[in-house]
């Protein structure tokens, strides 16, 4: 394998009202330490802004940060979104406040991996690594 | 030398980075700085406590906070809290009122209603507060970056009821500094939300002397991710640049400098915290009297919530979360706080239900009634080890503030976005600490149960009432006089270019029934959006 191989670029993002980013930040710092590139949209991003970042970025996975409640219309919106710009394939993780009777409804909408709040750090960073194409 | 050597004693540090000895003696509270600062309850530099007989004279004041959904369903839960003995309201908005958005802004979409109560016009203040006595219970609203349009519509009630507001007591947190590093509910440039929070407090100061226009909150930087020290050196660089933006717009520092109140965290070591409230008063007392030469002594106390501890609590067997509540109630009581609040053992998963909420007012009962918190001031005082801590973390808590200063003052460090970076890398710390289990967490990373399915009653989320919601408000678009609306938005958008004080415009505007989506837009004509310094 070359030494030169392609770094994994993740793009993480808080749709949404929602202002409470520490989950973000930390998720970022450590897929960083990981040897991830990052790019983190800050907050308060439409599903709109978020898919054109996830475009611009060029990004392998997208990460989203939601824990007000309103994951359900918010991963429906991404979805189309990503649908529309033909960007349905991209690795799609949801992390934060989901309870677990949700799960398989944000599944349905496209998302790969749901990590829970108490999720460990090297469990997102694993799953990065075994999953994105 | 005997062979028998001594037991091994580890070293051990706090999270604030002092070095816990395993005895403490006299010598120690002489080390550290003596004894003379300890004084009395009632007395400068306050360190037991701002009055003399505390709570022997009156327990604190129970304040849980609460709202969800429509109006009428938050109304319904303060009764039931003041019916079970609770002694002041606080009120969670949802996150479209907020951000300043109105219930159909596409924006809102999805959030109205789900993490506090959905406020559009003064109809829904006044649904809210129906019944209940604002002279008897006071208020606290938890409000931000909309906090001049929240506490308008909080005057104008209490106004439309028959109140005088200049008896009216109560509090909006109206911190907006420290929504840039946790929280996030801000809305204009750094700059023009200072200038707004200076709008209020110069309007209550003149109309509302009684009401507390701020509360500062060391909370959420704490919850950020910041350590007990840098919680209280924050929250009191703020309230400077709060201060120091008032006397340039003329005010004199016992003019309202009594009336700025404080939130701070409970969550830790529960002695490291009791020496952070009892040091955290002292410091603000001197604070105000040397630096800013304060005269009233009411202006030096350090009024506080010292309350929640969320970031304390796990999402693991949830039901150890009540035995983290009340150790944490123990904590702000052995604090000498004013105002106690507690989250709720199910609040990691969802908005708490009236029997956990029940639980959380219990708790605080119990220590009243049954423990004997409230018979005798600040009973740990004269501890070798709570005065030793107290005067180190006194002058640690300086030495933070002195770092921030040096490094161009809390504004600055906030706009630039280095004080986010700072909270930020230590939640990143604690985090990893905690999953390699230096920081033992009960439930978390030591005595696990794999089981796991959480007993939590989930709280629901009802889509017709938002539909109705939606129809209400378009009703009061139409129904209210379109002039007066247009008229007093004018003056608002006219007062706020001419850096004039914008809160008697937006009193009358609520009164005339616009919206919060419509009196925030105005703003952000003027003042602009915040935009984020995105670093982590």
């Amino acid at each position: 394998m070359s030494g030169l191989e392609k770094r994994i670029r993740v793009l993480l993002a808080k749709p949404g009202l929602d202002g409470h980013d520490v989950g973000a930040k930390v998720v970022a710092r450590s897929l960083i330490d990981a040897g991830f590139d990052v790019v983190y949209t800050g907050l308060k991003k439409t599903p709109e802004e978020i898919v054109q970042s996830v475009a611009e970025e060029k990004a392998d996975v997208l990460g989203l940060s939601i824990l007000s409640g309103s994951h359900i219309p918010i991963c429906v919106r991404v979805s189309d979104r990503l649908r529309e710009r033909g960007l349905s394939d991209l690795l799609w993780i949801v992390g934060g406040n989901i309870p677990e009777r949700d799960h398989a409804r944000v599944k349905e909408t496209g998302v790969d991996a749901i990590f829970a709040v108490g999720t460990q750090l090297q469990t997102i960073t694993d799953f990065i690594r075994e999953n994105s194409r | 030398m005997s062979r028998k050597s001594e037991p091994e004693i580890k070293p051990l540090v706090n999270e604030s980075a002092m070095e816990i000895k395993p005895v403490y003696t006299p010598a120690d509270v002489e080390a550290s700085g003596g004894s003379d600062d300890i004084g009395n309850p009632g007395e400068f530099p306050f360190t037991r406590g701002i009055h003399k007989h505390m709570y022997r004279q009156r327990p604190w004041t129970m304040r849980q906070y609460a709202g969800f959904g429509q109006p009428e369903e938050t109304n319904r839960r303060f009764r039931y809290l003041i019916e079970n003995g609770q002694t002041g309201l606080n009120v969670a908005f949802d996150l479209p009122t907020q951000n300043g958005l109105d219930s159909d802004d596409p924006a809102s979409q999805g959030e109205v209603g789900r993490v506090g109560m959905a406020v559009d016009t003064l109809e829904d203040v006044e649904t809210a507060f129906d019944g209940i006595d604002l002279e008897k219970i006071t208020v606290s609203l938890t409000i931000n970056g909309a906090a001049a349009i929240l506490i308008a519509m909080y005057f104008a009630v209490a106004q439309k009821r028959g109140y005088d507001i200049r008896k009216l007591r109560g509090t909006a947190q109206n911190d907006i500094l420290k929504e840039f590093i946790g929280r996030g509910t801000w809305i204009f440039p750094v700059e023009s939300s200072i200038k707004l929070v200076g709008d209020t407090v110069l309007y209550c100061a003149e109309h509302a002397p009684l009401y507390s226009p701020v509360s500062v909150c060391g909370y959420h930087i704490r919850e950020s991710g910041a350590t007990p020290v840098q919680e209280m050196a924050y929250a009191f660089c703020i309230a400077r640049a709060y201060i120091d933006h008032l006397l340039e717009r003329g005010l004199k520092i016992d003019d309202f400098a009594s009336r700025l109140s404080f939130n701070f965290d409970l969550y830790g070591n529960l002695f490291e915290q009791v020496a952070k409230f009892r040091a955290g008063r002292r410091s603000w007392a001197k604070i105000i009297k040397h630096e800013y030469e304060a005269q009233d002594p009411r202006s030096m106390w350090m009024r506080m919530i010292a309350g929640g501890g969320g970031a304390g609590l796990t999402i693991e067997q949830p039901e150890n979360n009540i035995v983290r509540g009340a150790y944490y109630a123990l904590i702000s009581a052995l604090s000498g706080t004013q105002t106690m609040a507690l989250c709720c053992y199910d609040e990691a998963y969802t908005i708490p239900s009236e029997k956990a909420a029940r639980v959380s007012l219990r708790t605080m009962q119990i220590l009243v009634e049954e423990m004997g918190l409230c018979d005798t001031v600040d009973p740990l005082a004269g501890s070798y080890y709570v005065e030793t801590l107290t005067n180190q973390m006194e002058e640690e808590i300086s030495a933070e503030m002195k770092r921030v200063d040096e490094q161009g003052g809390i504004v600055r460090g906030i706009a630039e976005g280095h004080i986010q970076n700072e909270v930020s890398k230590q939640a990143y710390e604690r985090e990893k600490k905690l999953e390699r289990g230096e920081i033992r967490k009960v439930g978390k990373n030591c005595y696990r149960v794999e089981e796991e399915q959480p007993q939590v009653e989930f709280h629901s989320f009802s889509e017709s009432a938002y539909a109705d919601r939606i129809r209400r408000l378009e009703c009061i678009r139409n129904e209210r006089n379109s002039d007066d609306v247009k008229r007093t938005l004018r003056k608002v958008r006219d007062d706020a270019s001419a850096g004039r004080n914008v809160m008697p415009g937006i009193i009358d505007a609520v009164k005339a029934y616009a919206t919060v989506g419509e009196l925030t837009a105005c703003l952000v004509e003027v003042y602009g959006r915040y935009e984020e310094p995105l670093r982590f």
